[in-house]
Formats: C-alpha cells, sequence, structure tokens
C-alpha cells in the first residue's frame, strides 16, 4: 500500500514544522518590508505585483495542502476540490459585491451591476446579509462545509471508494460549473463576480492592502500547515492513516470509518473553502471556470510533484508548478498544456512519491553513506 | 475509279448536308413554339430578359416563362423567389448564385442548373421583385409543380396550396384531385377540400361529413382554422350549427391527442438519438475501464483524433464526400487504436494495479494530445461536411420527421455494440480478454500472453472510440475540446449502467438519453443535464456497483 507520511520520527517532523513556519514568515515578512518601506528604485525593493502573485501562490498552496490532507493520508483522490476553492471564493466574491454600493457602472445601490443589466428586480434571498463580513465569512465555511459533509456522508456510507469517488468528485464539481454558468443562479453568469472596490473600507488596489492580504494567506498556511500536523498526529490522525492502509482492518476492529473520513473530508473542504475566499480579492475576478474539472485536477498534480502525504510537498508542489505556469505562459503560452501533461506522466511513473520522495530517498543514501564511512 | 468514288461520295455528301439544312429550316419553321401574343422567343432567351428587367414588366415576364418553360423554370423561380437570382454584370448571364463557405458565390446555370464556377459578389447584380411578383411566382409555383410527373414535387405543392385556400387555389386542387394517382396525396387534397367546404359551405350536413374528414389531420392550417372557428363562434355569437361546433371541438380535441402522441415520440427519437451517441462514447470505455479496471480519462481525446480523422480524409478525397466516411471509419479506428495501443505500451502499463495514478497520467495524455491537435490543426472549429445520403429527414406526417442523420448514428452505434458483443463472445482474441479481465494470474498460467491481450483490449476500446468520433463528427463542432464535453458523461454511462457489463452499459445510454430528453423541455438542456449528474450521484450511492453489478468473483475488488 501506499506509504508516504510516516517514515519521519516525531523530532524530525517537529524540525520539519518550525523550519516551514519559520521559511514561510520569513519570506513573507521580507517582501511585505521590502514593498512598503524600501523606495521603489531600490534593489531589493519587491512590486506589489510581486506580493499579489505570492498572494495568489500562498492560496494555492492551501488549497494543495487540504487535497494532500486527504490524498496523502487518507488515500481520497478527491478531483473536485476546486468546488469548495470556489464556492468559498463565491461566497467571498458576493460580499465584495455588496461593498461597491452605488460605485457600479449602473450606480445602483441596492443591486449588482449584472442583475440591473438582467433587469432584477430585488435582490435574491440568498444574496442578503452579505454586506456584513462576519456574516460572509461564516458562510465562507459553512456553504462548502455543508456541501462536503453531505457529499462525504452519503458517499462514504456507501462505500464509495477508490476511482469511483474520483470520477463522483469530478462529476459534482462538473455539475456546479454548469449551474454557475447559468444567467438565471444569480451569481453573475459567465462573467461571474469582478469590479470589486474594496474590502472593510480598505481600497483593495492599494499597497498596504495588498500585503495585508498577502500576509493573512500567509498566516491561514501557516495555521492550517500547523492544524493539520496536529491533527494528523493525533489519535484521529493515526485511524486516518490506519483507514488509508487497510479500511477493512479498521472497520474490524470496531472503528465507524465512514465517520472519520467524513469528518477529514469536510475539514479538508474548509481548507479548501479559506483558500478560495482569501484568493478572490487578490485576484479580483471569481467565475464559473473555477468550478472547471481541469482546475481540480491540477491541484492534484501539484502535490504529485511535491510528493503526496508529506504536507510540506503539497505546499513546495503548488508554488513550483504554478511559478512554472507563470513562467511558460509568459513567454511560450501553448507549451504550458504540453509541459502540464508531461509532468502528470513523468511524475506518476517515474516519480510516485514526488520531490518529497526524491529529497528523502538522497536523505537517507547520505545517511546509508555517512554509516559506511563511519 | 477510286477517283470517281471520291466524286459521288462528295455529292452524296454535299446532297445530305443540303437536305439537312432545308429539313431543319422547315422544322423550324413549323415546330418554332409561340410564345405570348405573337411574340416568338426562346426559354433561354426569355430567361435572359431577367437580366436588368423593369419591375413593372416583371409579373408579364414571369407568365410568359411559365407557359414556355413548365416544370423547368421550377428553379429560376424558387431561386427568384429566395433571391438567389442574380446576374453577371460582364455578359448579363441569369445565374442563380448561392454563398459558398469561401465568402464567396457558387453560381449555376438559372435553367439547367449545371455549375457555372464562382464568382465574386461584385461581379453579381441581384435581381429585384416585388411582393407582388412574390404571390405569383407562388402561384405559379404551385400550379406548375401540381401537375408535374414527380410525385416529391406534387407533394410539397399540395402542401403550399393547403396553407393558404382561397378560391383559385381550390379550383387548382379541385382540378388536381381528378388527375392524382398517389393514395397519400390524394388524401391530403381531400383534407383541403374539406377544410374549406367546412369554412365556406352553407350547408350544415356537408359542414358535418367534412368534418368527418378532417378527424386525424395533423396539419397545422387544419389546427389552427378549427381553432380559429371554434373562438370565433364563442366570441362573436353562433352563426354556426350547435352541432357543427360540437363535432369541429371533439375533433380539434382527437387532434391535438394525436399531436401529444407523436410528440411523445419525437422526444422518444431525440432520447434514443442522444442514448445512442452516449452509447458510441461509452462503449469503447466500457471495455477499457470495464472489462480492463484502466481509468482513460484520454478516451474523450481518443474520440476528438477519430472525429479530426473524418476531417483529414475528406480533405483527401475532397471529390467523393459521399463516400468519404465509408473511409473514415476503418481509418479512425485504425488511427485511434493504434494511439491507444502506443498510450498503453509506454505508459499504462507501468502503472498496473495503481488506478488513481493511471487516471491522472491518462489525463496528462489527454492534455498533450488535445495540445498536439491544437498545434498541428488549429485552435478552432474544424468543418465536417455531411454527404447528402445523411442529411435530410424522414417524413412521416406533417408533424414528426426523423433526420436521417441522428436516424444512421443510432442503427450505426447498435451496429458497433452487436460488433462488439460478437468479438467478444465469439472470437479467441474475446475469449482471451476476458480470461484476463476475470483472473489475471490464472489466465497467464494458462499461457495467455497477458501483455499482448491488455495492449489489443485497450487498443479495441481506443479504436471505438476513434469510430465514435466520425459519428460526433456528424452531429457537433470539431474542434480540439470536442473530447471533454463527453468524457465525464462517459463514465457515468459506464457506472450508471455498471462496471464490467456491456449490456448495461447499453441499458445505462439508453436510459440516460431518454430521461434526459425527457427532462429537458420542462427544465432546460442545461438543468436536466445537471439534474441527471445529481441523479447518478444519488444512484450510486444506494448501489454502488451501478445497474448491473458483476457477481461472483470477477465482482469483487
Amino acid at each position: 500500500m501506499i506509504t508516504g507520511g510516516n517514515i519521519f520520527t516525531v523530532a524530525t517532523l517537529r524540525a520539519q514544522t518550525a523550519l516551514f513556519v519559520a521559511v514561510l514568515f520569513g519570506v513573507t515578512l521580507y517582501a511585505s518590508v521590502c514593498n512598503l518601506l524600501l523606495p521603489q528604485d531600490s534593489v531589493f525593493y519587491v512590486s506589489t505585483y510581486t506580493v499579489t502573485l505570492m498572494g495568489k501562490y500562498l492560496c494555492y498552496a492551501l488549497l494543495a495542502l487540504a487535497v494532500d490532507v486527504i490524498w496523502g493520508y487518507c488515500g481520497i483522490l478527491s478531483l473536485g476540490h476546486g468546488a469548495f476553492f470556489a464556492l468559498g471564493g463565491y461566497v467571498m466574491g458576493m460580499y465584495l459585491m455588496r461593498q461597491i454600493g452605488d460605485r457600479g457602472v449602473y450606480g445602483n445601490s441596492e443591486l449588482p451591476d449584472f442583475m440591473v443589466f438582467l433587469n432584477w428586480q430585488e435582490l435574491p434571498w440568498y444574496w442578503c446579509g452579505l454586506d456584513h463580513f462576519w456574516l460572509a465569512a461564516l458562510l465562507v465555511l459553512l456553504v462548502p462545509g455543508l456541501l462536503a459533509f453531505g457529499f462525504g456522508w452519503l458517499a462514504f456510507r456507501s462505500r464509495v471508494a477508490g476511482v469511483y469517488l474520483s470520477i463522483m468528485t469530478q462529476a459534482l464539481t462538473y455539475a456546479l460549473m454548469l449551474a454557475f454558468f447559468r444567467n438565471e443562479m444569480g451569481f453573475g453568469g459567465n462573467n461571474g463576480l469582478t469590479d470589486f472596490k474594496d474590502i472593510l473600507g480598505f481600497d483593495l488596489q492599494a499597497d498596504t492592502t495588498r500585503v495585508a492580504l498577502m500576509l493573512c494567506s500567509a498566516l491561514a498556511l501557516g495555521t492550517a500547515y500547523l492544524a493539520s500536523r496536529l491533527i494528523l498526529a493525533s489519535k484521529f490522525g493515526r485511524v486516518i492513516l490506519a483507514i488509508r492502509d487497510a479500511e477493512d482492518r479498521a472497520r474490524f476492529l470496531g472503528f465507524r470509518t465512514q465517520d472519520y473520513k467524513v469528518w477529514l473530508f469536510v475539514y479538508s473542504a474548509l481548507l479548501a473553502a479559506l483558500a478560495g475566499a482569501l484568493y478572490v480579492p487578490q485576484v479580483g475576478i471569481i467565475n464559473p471556470g473555477e468550478f472547471s474539472p481541469l482546475n481540480s485536477i491540477e491541484v492534484v498534480v501539484w502535490v504529485a510533484v511535491g510528493g503526496r502525504g508529506t504536507l510540506y510537498g503539497a505546499v513546495v508542489g503548488a508554488l513550483l508548478v504554478n511559478y512554472a505556469k507563470t513562467r511558460f505562459t509568459g513567454v511560450m503560452p501553448e507549451a504550458w498544456l504540453f509541459a502540464l501533461g508531461s509532468l502528470f506522466v513523468l511524475v506518476t511513473v517515474c516519480l510516485p512519491k514526488g520531490l518529497a520522495g526524491l529529497l528523502s530517498r538522497l536523505g537517507s543514501r547520505r545517511r546509508r553513506l555517512a554509516a559506511v564511512d563511519a | 475509279m477510286t477517283l470517281q468514288k471520291r466524286i459521288m461520295q462528295k455529292q452524296i455528301l454535299q446532297n445530305t448536308a443540303l437536305w439537312a439544312i432545308v429539313l431543319v429550316l422547315i422544322g423550324y419553321v413549323f415546330c418554332r413554339p409561340v410564345y405570348g401574343e405573337g411574340e416568338a422567343v426562346e426559354l433561354p432567351a426569355l430567361a435572359q430578359q431577367l437580366a436588368g428587367v423593369k419591375l413593372k414588366e416583371l409579373p408579364n415576364l414571369v407568365g410568359q416563362l411559365e407557359v414556355a418553360g413548365k416544370t423547368a423554370v421550377v428553379p429560376l423561380f424558387e431561386a427568384l423567389l429566395n433571391g438567389d437570382l442574380y446576374y453577371r454584370k460582364v455578359d448579363r448571364l441569369v445565374v442563380i448564385a448561392r454563398l459558398s463557405p469561401a465568402g464567396d458565390y457558387q453560381l449555376r446555370d438559372a435553367l439547367l442548373v449545371t455549375p457555372l464556377g464562382r464568382a465574386e459578389k461584385k461581379a453579381l447584380k441581384k435581381i429585384r421583385i416585388s411582393n407582388r411578383v412574390r404571390s405569383g411566382l407562388r402561384d405559379a409555383i404551385a400550379r406548375l409543380t401540381l401537375f408535374s410527373d414527380d410525385p416529391t414535387l406534387r407533394r410539397p405543392a399540395v402542401a403550399n396550396l393547403f396553407n393558404r385556400l382561397d378560391d383559385d387555389s381550390v379550383a387548382l386542387l379541385q382540378s388536381a384531385a381528378a388527375r392524382e394517382t398517389d393514395t397519400d396525396i390524394l388524401a391530403t387534397i381531400e383534407r383541403a377540400l374539406a377544410l374549406h367546404t367546412l369554412l365556406v359551405s352553407p350547408d350544415i350536413p356537408a359542414q358535418l361529413q367534412a368534418l368527418d374528414k378532417l378527424d386525424g389531420s395533423l396539419e397545422p392550417v387544419v389546427r389552427n382554422r378549427l381553432a380559429a372557428l371554434l373562438e370565433s363562434t364563442e366570441n362573436t355569437g353562433a352563426t354556426r350549427d350547435p352541432a357543427v361546433i360540437r363535432k369541429a371541438a371533439a375533433v380539434l380535441h382527437s387532434i391535438h391527442a394525436d399531436i401529444e402522441f407523436y410528440e411523445f415520440l419525437e422526444t422518444l427519437f431525440f432520447g434514443l438519438s442522444l442514448g445512442s451517441v452516449l452509447l458510441l462514447v461509452a462503449t469503447g470505455l466500457a471495455i477499457t475501464f470495464g472489462v480492463m479496471g484502466v481509468i482513460n480519462m484520454a478516451h474523450g481525446e481518443l474520440i476528438m483524433l477519430g472525429a479530426y480523422t473524418t476531417y483529414v480524409v475528406q480533405l483527401l478525397m475532397p471529390d467523393h464526400i459521399g463516400y468519404s466516411l465509408l473511409v473514415a471509419v476503418p481509418a479512425a479506428f485504425l488511427v485511434s487504436a493504434a494511439t491507444g495501443i502506443v498510450i498503453e505500451r509506454s505508459v499504462i502499463r507501468f502503472l498496473h494495479g495503481r488506478p488513481l495514478e493511471t487516471l491522472l497520467a491518462t489525463f496528462g495524455i489527454s492534455l498533450l494530445l488535445q495540445q498536439t491537435v491544437r498545434s498541428v490543426f488549429s485552435p478552432l472549429n474544424r468543418q465536417v461536411e455531411s454527404p447528402s445520403w445523411l442529411s435530410g429527414s424522414l417524413e412521416l406526417n406533417a408533424v414528426f420527421s426523423l433526420t436521417y442523420n441522428r436516424l444512421y448514428i443510432l442503427v450505426f452505434a447498435l451496429l458497433v455494440f452487436v460488433a462488439l458483443l460478437l468479438v467478444l463472445k465469439r472470437t479467441s482474441l474475446g475469449l482471451q480478454v476476458r480470461a484476463v479481465a476475470q483472473n489475471r494470474e490464472m489466465a497467464k498460467a494458462m499461457g495467455i500472453r497477458t501483455d499482448w491481450v491488455d495492449a489489443l483490449t485497450f487498443g479495441l476500446g481506443s479504436g471505438i472510440a476513434g469510430i465514435a468520433g466520425v459519428a460526433l463528427s456528424q452531429l457537433t463542432n470539431v474542434g480540439p475540446n470536442l473530447g471533454q464535453a463527453y468524457i465525464i458523461d462517459s463514465f457515468m454511462v459506464v457506472v450508471f449502467g455498471g462496471v464490467g457489463n456491456l449490456w448495461g452499459t447499453l441499458v445505462g445510454s439508453f436510459s440516460l438519453g431518454i430521461v434526459n430528453k425527457f427532462l429537458e423541455p420542462a427544465t432546460g438542456a442545461v438543468l436536466a443535464n445537471i439534474l441527471v449528474l445529481v441523479f447518478i450521484i444519488l444512484f450510486i450511492q444506494k448501489r454502488p456497483r451501478g445497474l448491473f453489478p458483476q457477481r461472483g468473483r470477477a465482482g469483487q475488488s
């Protein structure tokens, strides 16, 4: 069976976590300081564009972490995590739309522009109350959480597993994509939600807001990393590992495995939703394309490249692949799909444990060589 | 001797030539047709007068053309009516011109309808007509076609007159009824006359009799007139006999019931058609996923390759579009099967027993194939032409018709399915495939080359995907994203029907297709699609192994 995360001792895990958090906050704080305090012509100045890009990558990393938690540690390959990400993003986008007020193109303080355009007379009920940040923040977690609970409860209770589950999750995000493309849904249809002005009264275009959002993403990622470590090290986490390696045995030992899976699935969906909610204000748009099955499956590749079942591997994979994507699509856009496709094939065939697996193999080889030398 | 002979031959020749000229002249004088009032012009010359004719003189000219040309001028009249009649500015030649896909106009002779090459829009001048000429042309076409020898011309002519019943058209129809031999057309004419009787005759028994004849008539005009008749008596006070009104209401009711029935049949046909597409798309998947257990996310792209093969075949034989599909089917099978075997040998065999990794790797391959097609052809959709035997429709009656392309694809899907069943059940390859699917180790121990069987099975499934691509190229746009649209649906069909069971795939695809089409009128296409997806997600909760689960050892895994 798959073995990944549990080859490290408690001590190395602790060192790893400390290193991860230190690097994460070191880099993001450095970038913030350099952006806000240094003059633009300084050699060490970090542009706001780079800061926003970093914030975006951190959100992707959080999404990858969410996928790694269930795929790497519980063996559930979700091809629909983009759905939770996009739902979180849509709730946040709705809050941001309400903040525009009468500054839209039509100057209507009651309705968002696209509703005026579609001749809607009043706000649909599900948009009510979303001008309050606290309610939006609650719904960011509640809506995807409930969906994940409902889906997981149905799926895991009837023991849908493996490939079937993967295809079901893909169908879920596909159905949501079709639904959100409809204008009648009241989420802006094809164009989605965009043209945001400010968040909590702060201008979204300002450097300070950008830096603050990036730091929030870093904080969310760091917290999620620590929380996931703690959860996976707890008794709950040990059962999760047992389920991954031999679900039947875990069940025969008396664990209600479906409950464990549902709660882990919900936790993972919450992380994805949080990532989506942080992503939207930084990117400035959310549209149904985020639900497309291709997006969700790309996340899986980030995790596979970094190495699943390690948490830090997922983060590293997300950062690396997205950096490569930004670079590639800038230079030769048509080559990106070739690169991504080859990455899928190469990683699965040649590097099943990803870069993290490569690292640990090199590490153990060095240790072996050192032992021989001694 | 030889000289004499030659002179004699020369004289004979001269005589014959002389006689021939005389004969022709006599024939010309006697047989020269006399057009209009003393004006003697030949048909082509008459047609030529259309070039630059004044609008005032056009009705007269149309009348002359009708008398001179009989049915030969029907295409010309139709072109004039549809605004397709032009004349060339250089030589003032009157031509039928249609916009070609290339952007210029394709010219045809106005009378013989033979191709005359192409021309730019600038080089042509349209022959304009007025509304008065338009109705005159319609009448003329109806008159000419109604008495033609060809029933396929008479049928639309009758239908045309049926739609605008007046004293003129009724007179025409009456004279047509007297010489009509086709019982079907005769019945239509009788219905038209009955409708006219009902509307104008003061005689109540005649009206009741007419209503009897109209019972079961599906023409929209009958429905509209009957509804208008009932409404007018309700609103403006009864000027009609109550018995007639009662009977008319009953007839209208039964007509509506008939139409509802045919609409049901039509939806059913659309459902079957969608089901046949799903069947074609999912059959290949039922082999690779169902029998081999390989999740092939590149299946959609193998379908796309089949569609592009059709496109290339048509490029190679532009003059034989009619046969191109017959060539495309085996070609697409070979292309997709070869691609499939390469994929199996280079990637999938290394991932045996690791379904999730197979899923990811094949997804990567699908991206590669898509991007390759995008680079080689273009990201834009390609135009695949339909041969003439696939276009048009089989009209069973006024409200129910089946389009030939959907009908043929339905039959084709079933043929492919049967062929696949025969391969699996009746050939030694099929036997080996089933053996490997049931127990790989045991099959190997019995001397079956499992590697070889794997490659061929995967090639078979991929080849069927290619054939599905040929069929899809006749229904949808051929572009790099063609496959993606079907991949999720086809997985749903296989999972719904039961993995590893071909009959399940058959039942699954047709039931999903029919359910989808019956939901569509109520919910719209997108919502119907979503509802079906949700339904399958819930269904899988109830029966995780699909409609027809595999039983026994092969089913446990």
